[in-house]
């Protein structure tokens, strides 16, 4: 399926990912980063670590609400593959992002802006492997 | 007062990523369809993320400390390994294959769509796994079984 080219609304919600990013640093001094957060969470170092983790995670689970509020609707979720692609894709992220340290906003947001070798490393790595993966699901394997 | 700072940061996070189409594989997968229906809205994203954090850290950091916590834990380790690269591919592996990012997923469970309740389970149980594996690693590496 096409989706629309929307470059403003897509620029906007990055420099908000963005600003996100600062302010955590600003504020608690971490780095962004949804794999971490969750991490922290399943396993937390204490109580208190726990708490800002999970006040983090039901901000973040807010944010389609002030997008409804504004826009009138939830924000698109449109899913193209099987359940069964779902789960298998999540059980790679899972097993991935653990064994490589991060994720898209870790590694391609925090790391990206702190210059960190080790994130554009990481970054170079998981987009080449999107791209060709959804290169041989789309026009590989039969199509 | 540090607890709803805290949670204000995710609701920007959130609304950030509903307002980008990060939370939306089909988007996402778009992006990555160079052959097909390619769709470079992701670019955009990425860009506008990174361009704001960098100059927001330079400033972030530049300070002693942050507001509420001792000190600035930000990442320290520069080893670059097939850890790391391996980990990094077979995330993409799975994001190519879902169209969800952790971060994408995580504010897109505030809609309570089905879908991604399940990628979210499965990708909870990958990431369970994979600390079951590095504790098994570990300790057979401890007792000599495997070379480390």
């Amino acid at each position: 399926m096409t989706t629309e080219f929307t470059p403003l609304a897509s620029l906007a919600g990055g420099a908000l990912i963005g600003l996100a990013a600062v302010a955590l640093m600003a504020a608690r001094g971490r780095v962004f980063g949804a794999t971490g957060i969750l991490a922290g969470l399943l396993s937390p170092a204490s109580s208190g670590d726990w708490v800002w983790r999970a006040a983090l995670l039901a901000g973040m689970l807010t944010g389609p609400w002030v997008y409804m509020a504004a826009a009138g609707s939830f924000p698109a979720i449109d899913v193209p593959v099987s359940t069964p692609a779902l789960l298998l894709g999540g059980l790679l992220v899972g097993l991935g992002v653990s064994y490589g340290s991060g994720c898209t906003s870790g590694h391609g947001v925090c790391g990206l802006a702190r210059l960190s070798p080790r994130s554009i490393t990481a970054t170079l790595s998981f987009m080449a492997s999107t791209a060709a993966t959804v290169y041989l699901v789309r026009h590989g394997i039969g199509g | 007062m540090r607890l709803t700072v805290t949670y204000l940061i995710g609701v920007v996070f959130g609304t950030g990523i509903s307002l980008s189409g990060m939370a939306n594989p089909a988007k996402v997968l778009n992006f990555f369809d160079f052959f097909g229906s390619w769709d470079p809205s992701l670019a955009f994203v990425m860009g506008g993320a990174v361009a704001v954090a960098f100059f927001g850290y330079r400033r972030a950091l530049a300070r002693p400390a942050p507001l509420f916590d001792p000190h600035f834990q930000v990442p320290a380790s520069r080893v670059i390994d097939a850890r790391l690269i391996g980990g990094s591919a077979v995330f993409g592996i799975g994001w190519g294959i879902a169209g969800f990012c952790p971060g994408g997923a995580l504010p897109a469970l505030g809609t309570g769509n089905p879908d991604v309740l399940i990628f979210t389970a499965a990708l909870v149980a990958g990431m369970l796994a994979a600390r079951t594996l590095m504790r098994l690693s570990a300790n057979l590496t401890l007792k000599g079984l495997i070379r480390a």
